[in-house]
């Protein structure tokens, strides 16, 4: 008797695991608060953040085979109640988003406390986390509306965490307050989407909406919803017109806060747009409306070339990273828009590819923060000799960026160059390789200010602290790693594509 | 299908109500350079899109959708949709949330720009961004 009450704990407890991994950085985040102590909230960060990513792993390895695992919130059944839905597609992006907070909270312990006054240190971990449950939320869910809610829990705090760079430069705070207007009507133009959506299907779920709006694709309610969707998206996405909040609130975040933003949070704003555009959507209504020849291909080419051009003149480390990023996403933009399996593989490894390269760069310029007193190309002269270990792991995560053979970035851009060749655009893929070789010119001018000039002040420069190295090594190991080690990041995209691509009929089972 | 039609006009009312508060929300928030106008134009258009759900939930007839206290379910009664009025409730919730969060960066910003106009707070900011970026030989990146 006592033996199968205990089975059923064990097996109750593996099948709460969707949910688990939300709740656990949902709850630890006011536990913090209500403990108040500032030596505590680290541990209690690491522990939550350590235990949503180990969820992730256990998710990952269920799934990657094809499987789906749905949860029902309080037992009710979809598409009434909100259901919780992990396949490949999110699983890959949940495995990504936990395993780069769980990297970044190590590292943020000296970068925070040096940035930031102590009384504030406290709530920032508390707020870390309660980005983390919002940015989870939205990849677990499959309630359209609840995507907004999670949305809103992240974006809310990820303002106030942009607005914490205000100790050191006062311009966080209007960074922070511009991303709150344009994430807000972003946000909002999503929730009128999902209303027009609602209006046409009377149903939120979305496996359900899929069913529902595939005989209406010429309804002008649903076209309109979808375009709401897709500006609003694209708003936190930062598809190029719609990037402009994205440099300032990138350059002048804490660093903690930038490595995460950048590694996590307009990835999982992609992946609720390929969700919509693949599942909830199906690609022929894309083809119908021609959303991808008007959309998707101009602008994903004008933030692959001018993004990248404008990196290239800046004279701040942060902002020309916050630039390329807006670069990087053009291609994960271009992956959708070529509409295969091989484009959609390309654009999710290029995803978790971007976000770990990213993840390693971001924490590079957090050292050097650190120890030189900013990320200005004037503060980093000459710092390859006395800061070696950082600049080592910066440079590999700059190799990566450009994609050079060998390192998870030219995986990706070989895979997307791939996905073209295969339609037969070949001046796609030319475009493509000319627009890596203007990140050629943005990272080769970092090499060169780090190792081949000297440093302007006297003042002796420290290499940073080993709670920093590590995680920055890590990601740069990471960065070679999936480079030669291709199956996971091949198989998981695989399984992600497919799940993403069988669309509704996946979903229905 | 005439949309200059009064009952094309009529018969859709709720929209145009919503379209036009939408856009004055919209409208004040690109075109005001206060940000507490630009908070309140945030807001009506927020507000906007409440009305939009709401009025969407209205069954024609319909009332409000109470279940009997007696129990006794009459199916004559016609009842509106509660799902989109309680969709909303989360939404004004974060609408609250943003609003608040706005106003309290904006006290900040005062306390650091001391002014709350954005073509002053564009000017200072340009003077640092310039000086900040001069070329490398000359005494550009100090913060």
């Amino acid at each position: 008797m006592a033996t199968q009450t205990v089975h059923h704990a064990a097996m109750t407890l593996t099948e709460h695991l969707p949910i688990l991994q939300v709740l656990i950085p949902f709850i630890t985040a006011p536990l913090i608060v209500f403990v108040g102590r500032r030596e505590l909230a680290w541990p209690l960060a690491f522990i939550a953040s350590f235990t949503s990513f180990v969820i992730a792993c256990l998710l990952l390895s269920k799934v990657i085979g094809g499987g789906v695992i749905s949860y029902k919130i309080g037992g009710w059944a979809p598409p009434l109640g909100i259901e919780y839905r992990v396949d490949a597609a999110n699983a890959f992006v949940l495995f990504l988003v936990t395993g780069i907070s769980t990297l970044v909270l190590p590292y943020a312990r000296e970068s925070v406390s040096s940035e930031m006054p102590e009384r504030t240190q406290t709530l920032f971990y508390a707020l870390f986390l309660l980005c983390l449950t919002g940015l989870l939320g939205v990849t677990t869910t499959a309630d359209a509306f609840n995507v907004f809610v999670f949305l809103e829990i992240s974006s809310l705090s990820t303002y106030v965490l942009i607005a914490q760079g205000s100790y050191r430069d006062k311009r966080a705070l209007t960074a922070a307050f511009n991303y709150l207007i344009m994430g807000t009507i972003g946000a909002t133009f999503f929730v009128i989407g999902l209303g027009f959506l609602y209006m046409a299907t009377g149903t939120l779920n979305m496996a359900d909406l899929a069913d529902r709006l595939s005989g209406q694709y010429d309804s002008r309610t649903v076209r309109a919803g979808f375009a709401f969707i897709l500006v609003g998206m694209g708003l936190k996405v930062a598809i190029f017109p719609l990037h402009l909040w994205l440099p300032n609130a990138y350059t002048y975040a804490p660093s903690a806060v930038t490595t995460f933003l950048a590694a996590t949070a307009t990835k999982v704003a992609i992946y609720v747009l390929l969700r919509f555009i693949f599942s909830v959507f199906q690609p022929e209504f894309l083809l119908e409306t021609s959303a991808l020849e008007i959309i998707f291909y101009p602008f994903a080419l004008l933030a692959m070339f001018a993004a990248s051009f404008t990196a290239i003149f800046q004279r701040d480390l942060k902002r020309m990273l916050a630039y390329s990023s807006i670069a990087q996403i053009g291609y994960m933009l271009l992956g959708v828009a070529l509409l295969s399996e091989t484009g959609l593989m390309a654009a999710i490894i290029h995803l978790f590819n971007h976000g770990i390269t990213k993840a390693a760069l971001f924490m590079g310029v957090g050292a050097y923060v650190l120890r030189s007193g900013g990320s200005f190309y004037i503060h980093l002269q000459g710092l390859g000799k006395t800061m070696p270990w950082t600049s080592a792991a910066t440079v590999i995560g700059g190799i990566s960026l450009i994609g050079v053979p060998g390192t998870a970035g030219f995986l990706s851009k070989w895979l997307l160059v791939q996905a073209a060749l295969e339609q037969g655009y070949w001046p796609l893929a030319i475009l493509i390789v000319a627009s890596s070789l203007l990140a050629v010119i943005y990272v080769w001018r970092l090499i060169e200010i780090l190792y081949l000039s000297t440093p302007t002040s006297e003042k002796v420069v420290q290499e940073a602290p080993l709670s920093m190295l590590l995680p920055l090594w890590l990601m740069a190991i990471a960065c070679i790693y999936f480079g030669f080690e291709t199956d996971i990041t091949m198989g998981a995209a695989k399984a992600a594509a497919q799940a993403l691509l069988s669309g509704s009929s996946g979903m229905m089972n | 299908m005439n949309i200059f039609a009064t009952e094309f006009i009529l018969g859709h009312l709720n929209y145009w109500l919503f379209i036009i508060l939408m856009m004055t929300g919209l409208y004040i928030v690109i075109s005001k350079g206060n940000l507490v106008k630009k908070i309140v134009g945030l807001n009506i258009f927020q507000t906007s899109v409440f009305m939009f759900y709401i009025s969407m939930g209205k069954v024609s007839g319909g009332t409000a959708p109470i279940f009997p206290l007696d129990g006794v379910y009459d199916p004559s009664i016609a009842y509106s949709n509660p799902l989109p009025h309680v969709l909303i409730l989360t939404a004004i919730v974060v609408g609250i949330a943003t609003t608040s969060l706005g106003l309290a960066l904006i006290i900040r910003i005062r306390e650091e720009y001391h002014s709350i106009e954005e073509e002053h707070i564009t000017i200072l900011e340009d003077t640092v961004f310039q000086t900040e970026n001069l070329p490398l030989d000359g005494k550009g990146g100090s913060i």
